[in-house]
């Protein structure tokens, strides 16, 4: 045996263990997160994630106000962050000069650095009551909308809406940054293609260049799913932390990751330890199905692109 | 996180104590620990007294070179770590459940009351100037959702004079567990046979109205930016922010604004009902006596009655005594009340009851 085969396999048999420590880790916790929820999931049965109880005195839990929340939040932070950083994004890529392109870029990446804390802070300070007063007044008596589910009830600053808002902005450098650098990658000759053929420059990006780029930007509306779901200190600081489910987007809300957040550091009877541990074990689950629905989008798009 | 951050602790004590060459009989651990520079005793738990216990460590340490590292991680936190064993001592703002004590490795646990707290009622009605006056019974049904305006009758029963205005009242309250809420609701349980019944007293509630703020700076922060607003928080938090507090009446009938002097005085007022065999998990809430502040409540220090290390026994203990008598002094300028001299010195009297025990 000579030494570089020795050194090969030694090498081999390296990497191939730092490749196995990741998926370890993952079964590993997600083991463990099951195993300490399990008290509460076995009391109350699957029940445990559409009932709306959370009594810690009394030790009735459930789940569905969290659950609501958490999806609720992140669904209107893309819906409003999608069309801003995607626009963002084309913008850069097709029609800004070239000196505006890179400081532009650099400061909304820039908005991914700002710790989730400062987020936090800026929301009580600046966003919550400009949405207090003037937003909110806005949308209620001007627009004649307080009527309506999604806009009704007293106007306190602390929503569902300032989390939604909060984490719009906290998603936006992420998917402004994917789909930029997805849109980069799409070859020039499709566009000179498209071009060629008499297209304008919004027919060209319509038909040439976002048909190509799909797959990556859904890629990275997920990504920033995924972000918006698990975020929890700029959340709790904004969204009154209230077990409530309601329609209206002016009503305080709760989120799995700032319910954890906020509870676990004084929990100490068992069944309240063990549902909030459910409660983690579900945003997990709820992640994981995230990211799966994304891979079978992004690989099913990619494949019609290529049929 | 906590636990791993706790092993590395304790693996870095273990290399401290490897290092030293010469065990020196059976306390070897604790002696190389001191003789490397390392930490006397660990404790963990309520995040209310830290600021006091931080003051209380440093003049300690100055004075007899003993070294105490405590982890203002909650008294949550503080029960499961004294519950496990890894920490010397725990501390909480909420007295252990007889389930808590069972189980705890280290058999029976001793609650050391060591200073008072009490918590203020805190609100934002536009035109008031003078402290507004609110029985137990209004604080119940505010926090319940029975009483939504500020003109209510009740209200204005026990503010004669005061112009209150036609606003809706906007509830808030702590949305991490806390034992603030374990103090505030417990009086509030004291005062209302209802609230008592639900939502009940504990560190995190169901709340039936309103919004959850994180810490007290959430709750003043929510309260402060809403007009109509009422909450809670510790008073040191509102008088180092001069926030407006209300005055409440008391078991005697007087209505007392919170301070040191008023939390002392709730103490004290309990103090002589004691029973001589008292464990000290007791409740001063809406305690009878002249001037005493309603929601006031005790902070406690954790340990075992049974400890196994002799050396380390002896190092605890006497960092209490002297907690207990010139520490103190030091209590009223962080905005702590000091225990009444007649349960400082009962409590002391009880730490000789401390009998350390070898492990087998």
């Amino acid at each position: 045996m000579n030494t570089a085969d020795a050194g090969d396999r030694a090498y081999r048999v390296t990497v191939a263990a730092m490749a196995m420590v990741v998926p370890l880790l993952l079964l590993l916790v997600s083991v463990e997160v099951v195993r300490a929820g399990w008290p509460a999931l076995h009391r109350f049965g699957i029940a445990f994630f559409t009932r709306s109880a959370w009594d810690a005195v009394n030790g009735d839990f459930g789940a569905a106000p969290a659950v609501y929340g958490t999806i609720v939040s992140s669904i209107l932070a893309l819906v409003l962050a999608t069309p801003l950083a995607v626009g963002s994004a084309l913008f850069l890529s097709e029609f800004a000069p070239r000196w505006l392109q890179q400081p532009v870029a650099f400061l909304v990446d820039l908005l991914a650095a700002i710790p989730s804390v400062v987020y936090g802070l800026w929301g009580i300070l600046v966003l919550i009551p400009w949405l207090r007063e003037t937003v909110m007044p806005f949308l209620a008596d001007t627009l004649k909308l307080g009527n309506t589910p999604l806009f009704s009830g007293p106007a306190y600053g602390n929503s569902m809406l300032a989390a939604g808002i909060i984490l719009a902005i906290m998603i936006l450098p992420y998917i402004a940054a994917v789909t930029r650098e997805v849109l980069l990658a799409v070859p020039r000759s499709q566009r000179e293609a498209a071009l060629a053929l008499g297209a304008t420059r919004w027919e060209m990006i319509r038909d040439a260049v976002l048909p190509h780029a799909r797959s990556g930007i859904i890629g990275g509306i997920i990504l920033g799913l995924g972000r918006a779901l698990g975020e929890t200190m700029a959340v709790t600081m904004v969204i009154g932390n209230t077990h409530e489910i309601s329609a209206s987007l002016f009503s305080p809300g709760y989120t799995m990751a700032s319910q954890i957040a906020n509870e676990f550091s004084e929990a100490t009877n068992d069944m309240h330890i063990s549902a909030l541990m459910a409660v983690g074990a579900g945003l997990f689950a709820i992640t994981l199905v995230v990211n799966l629905l994304a891979r079978w989008l992004v690989s099913r798009v990619a494949g019609e692109r290529t049929a | 996180m906590k636990a791993l951050y706790v092993g590395f602790l304790g693996a870095a004590m273990l290399a401290s104590c490897g290092g030293d060459s010469k065990p020196a009989g059976s306390d070897s651990g604790s002696a190389a620990q001191h003789a490397s520079g390392g930490v006397d005793l660990n404790g963990a738990g309520a995040t209310f007294p830290n600021p006091l216990y931080s003051r209380w460590i440093t003049d300690y340490a100055a004075k007899s070179g003993v070294k105490i590292n405590y982890q203002a991680i909650g008294s949550g936190g503080g029960i499961r770590q004294l519950q496990e064993g890894t920490v010397d001592f725990g501390a909480s703002d909420a007295p252990m459940t007889d389930d808590d004590i069972a189980k705890a490795k280290g058999g029976a646990v001793m609650h050391v009351p060591m200073v008072l707290g009490a918590v203020a009622v805190t609100y934002n009605v536009p035109g008031i100037t003078a402290p507004l006056r609110l029985t137990g019974d209004v604080v119940a049904d505010i926090f319940a959702g029975h009483i939504v305006k500020w003109n209510d009758g009740r209200i204005v029963a026990t503010n004669p004079g005061v112009s209150l205005p036609d606003k809706a009242i906007l509830v808030v309250h702590r949305s991490d567990g806390s034992g603030t809420t374990f103090i505030f609701s417990d009086y509030l349980s004291a005062v209302s046979a209802a609230w008592a019944k639900a939502p009940g007293k504990g560190k995190e509630l169901q709340w039936p109205v309103g919004l959850g703020g994180k810490g007290n700076d959430g709750v003043a922060g929510q309260v402060k930016g809403t007009p109509g607003a009422i909450g809670y928080v510790e008073l040191a938090y509102a008088k180092q922010n001069a926030l407006p507090v209300a005055a409440l009446k008391n078991a005697n009938g007087d209505f007392v604004t919170p301070s040191v002097e008023s939390a002392t005085a709730a103490a004290a007022g309990v103090a002589a009902k004691l029973p001589a065999n008292t464990d000290y998990r007791v409740s001063i809430a809406n305690a009878p006596g002249a001037g005493a502040y309603p929601i006031s409540s005790m902070t406690w220090i954790l340990l075992y009655r049974t400890p196994t290390d002799a050396v380390k026994s002896k190092k605890l203990t006497d960092f209490l005594r002297w907690a207990l008598t010139d520490g103190q002094k030091s209590a009223a300028a962080l905005d702590y009340a000091p225990l009444p001299a007649a349960i400082a010195s009962a409590v002391l009297a009880r730490l000789d009851s401390i009998t350390p025990s070898p492990a087998k």
